[in-house]
C-alpha cells in the first residue's frame, strides 16, 4: 500500500513544475482573454459610478472645479417639486406598465401558443414592431391617436366614445406612452411563448384524461410552470421602467410641437410635466442646466434602486437555472 | 398522442367536436386580432407617407393618389443621407468592435474554469441592468475633457472593449457547445486561443450572428447616447436624432414625417426578414435559460 502510494507521489512530483507552469500559462489566457472587458468595465463602469457618487456631494457646472457641499443636493431633492413629479411619473410606469406588459405579453402569448395554424405569420407580426426605433414607434401612435384625425379616433368614434387628446393631455400622455410600450413588448412575448411552448406535454395529457378544460389546464398547469420567466418578465419590466427616457422625451417633444430637440427645455415633460420621467429631470438637470452635482445625486438614487431591481433579478435567474439543471440531472 | 386522448371521447364525439370548432374559431379570430393590432399601425404610417400633403391632414385613411416621390422628397428637406451615414458608421463600428472584445471575454466566462468567475459573470450582469443615465455624467465630463464630445466616439469607443448584453449573450450561446468539443481540442494539442478560433467561433455562429444583430440594432435604434453626445452638432446626428426632430421642423406635413419614420424602420425589417431564427433564438435566450 505505501508503495503504490509512494508510486503516486512520485508520478505527481516528477511534473509538478510543469503543471504549476501550465497553470500560470492558463491564468495568463484568461486573463488575455478579459483584457479588454475588464478594461472597459473599469474605464466604462467602476469608475463613472464612484465619480457619480463622489460628484453628488459637490456643486459641479463642468466648467469650475466641483465644490464640497456635503448633502446639500439631497436634501434639495425634498424641496424639488418637480423632483417630487418626477418620481411619482416613473412611480406611475414601474406599477402600471409592469403589470400591463407582463399580463398583456402572458395574455398574447397564451392565444399564440393555441394556434394550429398560422403561428409563424402572428408571432412575426407581433415581434416585428419590438424592432422598431423608439422615435419612430412614438411618432407611429402620434399618428394612429391625433385626436380628430387618427385612425383610433374614428374607431372610437363607431362606439360612441369620444376620444381623448393623448400625448396633448396631462391625464392621458402617460397611458399614451404606456400604450406605445406594448405595443413593442414583443421581446417579452417571445420569451413567455417559448417557456410555455417548453411545459411538458405529459402534464397537459394527465390532466386532461383527468377531465381539466383548457381554462383549467392554463390556470394549473401553464401558469406555475412558466412562473419563474414571469417573474423575470416583472423585474425585466421594472428596469425598462425606471429607465424610461426616449419615449417619453419624443412624446413631449412631438405634441409640443417643439421644432428643435436639443435647444429647448419647454418640452420635456410636456404637457404640464406629465412626461417628466426620472431620467428625464436627471438629463434636464445635467445636461440642459449644467448642474452636475444635483444630477448626480439623482443618478446615485436611480442607481441603488436599479441595483436592487438587478439583485432581485440575479436571484430569479440563478433560481431558474438551477431548477433547469436540477431537471436536467434527474 | 391524439389517439390515446381521443378514446374515453368517444361515447359523445359529436358534443366534443362541437367544443373543438368552436374552440379553433375562437382562438384563430384572437390570434387575427391581434396580428391586425400590431401591424396596422405600421399600415397606417404606409398609408399616410404616400398621401398627398393635403389629404395627410384629412380623416381619409386610404390614400386618393399615391405620392411615391414622398420617399424622395424627404432627402431634400433634410441631409438624411448625411444621417445614414452617421447611423451606419455608430452601428457598424461598434457591432465590430465588440464582436473582437466580447467574445473572447465570453468563451472565458463560458468554457475556462478559474476562479472568480461567478463573480465577474455577476458584474456584468449587473453592467447589462444599469441605466446608462447612472454613468452619464462622469463620463460626459471625461469625453469633454479629451474635447471629444460632439463627435460619435464616445459611444462607439467603449464597444471596442466591453459591451455587458453581448458578453451575457454570447456566453448563453457557447454555454450550449458540448464541453467535450472544446476538451478534444485540447487534448489535440490546440491552444486555448486556437480552441476558441476553430472550434468555438465556427459552432457558435448562429449565436454570434444573434448578437451581432441585437448589438446593431440597439445602437441604430440608440437615442440618449446620440442626443447626449451629438445633441448640438446637427452634423453628427444620427437618423433616430433627425427623425425625432423632423417631426418638429416639419410636423404639419404628417406625410413626410412618416416617410422618414419608414425608412428609419426599414433596415431591422429587413435585417429581421433575413435573419429571423436568430433574432427569435437570441431572444429567447435572454431570458431565464441558464
Amino acid at each position: 500500500m505505501t508503495a503504490t502510494l509512494e508510486r503516486v507521489g512520485a508520478v505527481r512530483a516528477a511534473p509538478a513544475k510543469g503543471r504549476s507552469r501550465a497553470r500560470a500559462r492558463h491564468r495568463l489566457t484568461v486573463l488575455a482573454f478579459l483584457a479588454p472587458a475588464i478594461t472597459g468595465f473599469a474605464v466604462f463602469f467602476a469608475y463613472p459610478l464612484i465619480a457619480t457618487v463622489g460628484f453628488s456631494f459637490t456643486d459641479y457646472d463642468l466648467i469650475n472645479p466641483p465644490v464640497w457641499i456635503g448633502f446639500e443636493n439631497y436634501t434639495y431633492m425634498f424641496a424639488d417639486k418637480l423632483f417630487l413629479t418626477a418620481v411619482y411619473n416613473t412611480l406611475w410606469f414601474v406599477v402600471v406598465l409592469t403589470i400591463a406588459r407582463v399580463v398583456f405579453a402572458l395574455g398574447v402569448a397564451s392565444v399564440i401558443a393555441r394556434l394550429k395554424s398560422g403561428v409563424g405569420l402572428v408571432r412575426t407580426l407581433c415581434y416585428l414592431p419590438s424592432l422598431a426605433p423608439p422615435v419612430a414607434a412614438v411618432l407611429s401612435f402620434f399618428l394612429v391617436m391625433r385626436p380628430n384625425e387618427g385612425p383610433l379616433d374614428a374607431f372610437l368614434g363607431w362606439f360612441g366614445v369620444e376620444s381623448p387628446l393623448w400625448f396633448a393631455d396631462p391625464a392621458w400622455a402617460k397611458p399614451g406612452i404606456a400604450a406605445v410600450m406594448l405595443w413593442v413588448s414583443g421581446d417579452l412575448m417571445i420569451i413567455i411563448l417559448a417557456a410555455i411552448l417548453d411545459v411538458p406535454q405529459e402534464q397537459y395529457e394527465a390532466a386532461e384524461l383527468d377531465g381539466a378544460g383548457a381554462a383549467r389546464r392554463w390556470w394549473h398547469i401553464t401558469l406555475p410552470t412558466i412562473s419563474p420567466v414571469l417573474m423575470f418578465g416583472v423585474v425585466n419590466s421594472v428596469i425598462v421602467s425606471l429607465q424610461l427616457f426616449t419615449q417619453a422625451v419624443v412624446a413631449g417633444s412631438a405634441a409640443s410641437g417643439a421644432a428643435d430637440i436639443t435647444g429647448a427645455t419647454r418640452y420635456l415633460g410636456f404637457p404640464e410635466n406629465s412626461t417628466l420621467t426620472f431620467p428625464v429631470w436627471l438629463y434636464t438637470q445635467g445636461f440642459r442646466y449644467f448642474d452636475m452635482g444635483y444630477a448626480s445625486a439623482m443618478a446615485t438614487v436611480l442607481f441603488v434602486v436599479s441595483f436592487a431591481a438587478t439583485a432581485l433579478l440575479v436571484q430569479r435567474m440563478r433560481k431558474a437555472t438551477h431548477q433547469e439543471e436540477g431537471s436536467a440531472g434527474a | 398522442m391524439t389517439a390515446v386522448l381521443d378514446s374515453p371521447a368517444q361515447a359523445r364525439p359529436k358534443a366534443r367536436d362541437w367544443r373543438g370548432a368552436l374552440d379553433w374559431v375562437a382562438v384563430h379570430s384572437l390570434g387575427l386580432a391581434l396580428a391586425l393590432m400590431f401591424a396596422l399601425p405600421i399600415v397606417f404610417v404606409f398609408l399616410t407617407a404616400v398621401m398627398s400633403d393635403a389629404q395627410a391632414f384629412t380623416k381619409d385613411l386610404w390614400p386618393r393618389e399615391w405620392h411615391w416621390g414622398n420617399f424622395l422628397e424627404v432627402f431634400d428637406k433634410a441631409p438624411l443621407l448625411k444621417y445614414l451615414g452617421n447611423s451606419l458608421m455608430y452601428s457598424l463600428l461598434a457591432t465590430a468592435g465588440m464582436l473582437l472584445s466580447s467574445i473572447p471575454a465570453a468563451y472565458a466566462l463560458a468554457k475556462l474554469k478559474w476562479r472568480g468567475r461567478n463573480a465577474v459573470f455577476l458584474l456584468v450582469v449587473g453592467a447589462m441592468m444599469l441605466p446608462p443615465q447612472v454613468v452619464a455624467v462622469p463620463l460626459y465630463d471625461s469625453w469633454s475633457s479629451l474635447g471629444l464630445t460632439g463627435t460619435l466616439w464616445p459611444l462607439i469607443a467603449p464597444y471596442f472593449l466591453f459591451d455587458a448584453f453581448s458578453i451575457f449573450l454570447l456566453r448563453q450561446f457557447i454555454l450550449t457547445i458540448p464541453q467535450s468539443y472544446v476538451d478534444a481540442a485540447r487534448v489535440d494539442g490546440c491552444s486555448e486561443f486556437q480552441a476558441l478560433v476553430r472550434i468555438i467561433v465556427p459552432m457558435a455562429r448562429p449565436g454570434i450572428a444573434a448578437t451581432a444583430l441585437f448589438c446593431f440594432l440597439f445602437t441604430w435604434n440608440d437615442y440618449f447616447g446620440p442626443l447626449l453626445y451629438t445633441g448640438e452638432k446637427p452634423d453628427q446626428w444620427t437618423l433616430s436624432l433627425a427623425l425625432s426632430s423632423f417631426k418638429g421642423l416639419h410636423h404639419v406635413q404628417w406625410n413626410l414625417a412618416m416617410a422618414v419614420t419608414l425608412l428609419t424602420m426599414l433596415p431591422a425589417v429587413v435585417l429581421f426578414a433575413f435573419a429571423q431564427r436568430s433574432f427569435v433564438k437570441g431572444i429567447t435566450f435572454t431570458g431565464v435559460k441558464g
